[in-house]
């Protein structure tokens, strides 16, 4: 089964905020790299396209046939997406294990699982 | 569908073999909604046939290869369906009653079930539900009634958790070593609430109280080396022996006022062996101690001192002050109502209706009569349940 992993960083310290990231020891930043290395190494992983910074989106909609922009991101800024990846994996169990290895959803984000479907 | 007045050899069947049949299909096929459907209609044949033609050596078998072959025959007809079939590599399945049923070996996958049903992707309410619905073979309007939602909402949690377990490939799957005991802690849970659910109420919901035993007892019999396992059996078993004296006229009675004659001595010495045993494979965990708690309770007199230490004990598991709170009762009724007093005073509890009821309690023993009452009209405001009330009012109006 395909899995997509949509990270979210919430209060994760990321290099775009570059006071929060200064607060991590050269150490930790380091290891935060590597671990995001190791993950997009790992068999089964697609990694996903980066993405440029939430604050970046306009959000459209259309209504009466207008079309309504908005500045910024359809959720909330700290809920919007941060970056997203593919995972085959045999079963959610596995799915959650890699999951749990991306650093964001130690450091104050979250990543949601989501099964993928085939039309 | 669950046993009437007069019990019929399909209704023993369906209570005995739902659960068993049921894990072995969706071992079998995969997929939770079509194994559903298929036991269903295996055991609807079973209630025509076999008042008729009797009950088959081995009804389990029989219903299991029913069922299969229903299920399959129904993939058959289903075209879109054709990809599973060629997964399944099966031969074409015969006439629904089957011939070889006593051949058949019948793996037991109700493990690997009930850790399905229970998994931590689902929502507690799913977990409960589900696990009601494919272990004990409640029907959707049973549960729903047992938890006072409409059926239409419990409906679409059942069907929905269904889903889920599809969509998302949740594994069928009994846990390995690393993850066992924290999956494991998830199961006893749902199985305590359901006991819980049932518990509480004096009569409606009983039913679920038997069925949390039920599922207990299997769970006690296919992990046969996990003492909480027993512990938790052990613990539901002693609080059921007493279920008849909890309620007097639909009055909550308390376990010091409770009548021992209405105790069922024989549940109880059945608990008592079940928490030995649970003590002999070395558990010292949370249902192992609380088991233990029960059965001193049980005692005349409980061992107050032994009681103290042992929600001690509990409260550094659990990390609970609703049992700190038990620990002080233990020690008021030990003869220490001051220092009982002070340990209730401590505990960030400030919302519990029990806490003031219990100060209530003890300042009424310390002479503090008039400290009792204001305790008593907080733990008032802030009750829910009629009877507890009821109980509290009573208390009130005896300090005058």
């Amino acid at each position: 089964m395909k899995y997509l992993l949509l990270i979210h960083q919430g209060d994760t310290p990321t290099p775009r905020d570059p006071e929060a990231w200064a607060r991590l020891s050269e150490e930790e930043q380091n290891a935060i790299y590597a671990e995001y290395r190791a993950l997009r190494e790992t068999p089964g992983v697609t990694p996903g396209v980066g993405m440029a910074p939430p604050e970046a989106a306009t959000t459209v909609r259309v209504e009466d046939g207008r079309t309504l922009r908005t500045d910024g991101p359809f959720a909330a800024m700290k809920e919007a997406l941060g970056g997203y990846l593919f995972y085959e994996a045999d079963d959610l169990d596995a799915a959650i294990a890699f999951a749990a290895r991306i650093p964001a959803a130690r450091l104050g984000g979250a990543v949601e699982v989501r099964p993928t479907q085939e039309w | 569908m669950i046993a009437a007045s007069t019990p019929t050899p399909v209704d023993a069947a369906f209570r005995d073999h739902w659960g068993r049949v049921l894990a072995a299909l969706i071992g079998f096929l995969g997929d939770f909604e079509l194994a559903e459907e298929a036991a269903q209609e295996a055991f609807a044949i079973a209630a025509e046939r076999w008042p008729r033609d009797g009950v088959p050596d081995h009804p389990t078998a029989w219903l299991l290869t029913t069922a299969r072959n229903r299920a399959i025959n129904r993939i058959r007809r289903e075209r879109v369906l054709t990809e599973k079939l060629r997964l399944l590599d099966v031969a074409e399945a015969g006439d629904t009653t089957p011939a070889d049923a006593d051949a058949v070996e019948i793996p037991d996958e109700r493990l690997e079930l009930i850790f399905t049903c229970c998994h931590p992707a689902l929502a507690t309410e799913a977990q409960v539900a589900l696990t009601l619905r494919t272990l004990g073979g409640l029907t959707t309007e049973q549960i729903a009634h047992a938890f006072l939602v409409p059926k239409p909402t419990m409906a679409q949690r059942l069907v929905r958790a269904k889903r889920k377990i599809k969509a998302a490939a949740i594994p069928f799957r009994v846990p390995d070593g690393d993850t066992l005991g924290e999956r494991l802690a998830g199961v006893l849970a749902v199985v305590y609430l359901i006991f819980n659910q049932g518990y509480s109420d004096p009569s409606a919901h009983g039913e679920l109280a038997t069925e949390a035993i039920r599922l207990g007892r299997a769970l006690a019999e296919l992990l046969p080396d996990e003492p909480e396992v027993h512990g938790l059996l052990a613990l539901m078993v002693l609080h059921d022996a007493r279920r008849d004296a909890r309620f007097r006229d639909g009055e909550l009675v308390l376990l010091a006022d409770q009548d021992r004659a209405l105790w069922d001595k024989a549940r109880l010495a059945s608990g008592h062996a079940l928490l030995e045993g649970a003590l002999a494979r070395g558990g010292r965990g949370p249902y192992v101690i609380q088991a233990a708690i029960a059965a001193l309770h049980a005692e005349d007199p409980p061992g107050w001192p032994q009681l103290a230490a042992l929600y001690g004990e509990l409260a550094r598991l659990t990390d609970s002050p609703v049992v700190e709170l038990n620990r002080a009762i233990a020690v008021a009724e030990g003869g220490d109502p001051r220092a009982a007093l002070a340990l209730a005073d401590a505990l960030p509890l400030e919302d519990f209706h029990y806490l003031h009821a219990t100060r209530g309690e003890l300042l009424r023993r310390l002479g503090r009569t008039r400290a009792a009452r204001d305790a008593y009209r907080r733990a008032l405001q802030l009750v829910h349940d009629d009877a507890e009330r009821r109980l509290l009012e009573g208390r009130l109006a005896e300090l005058g």
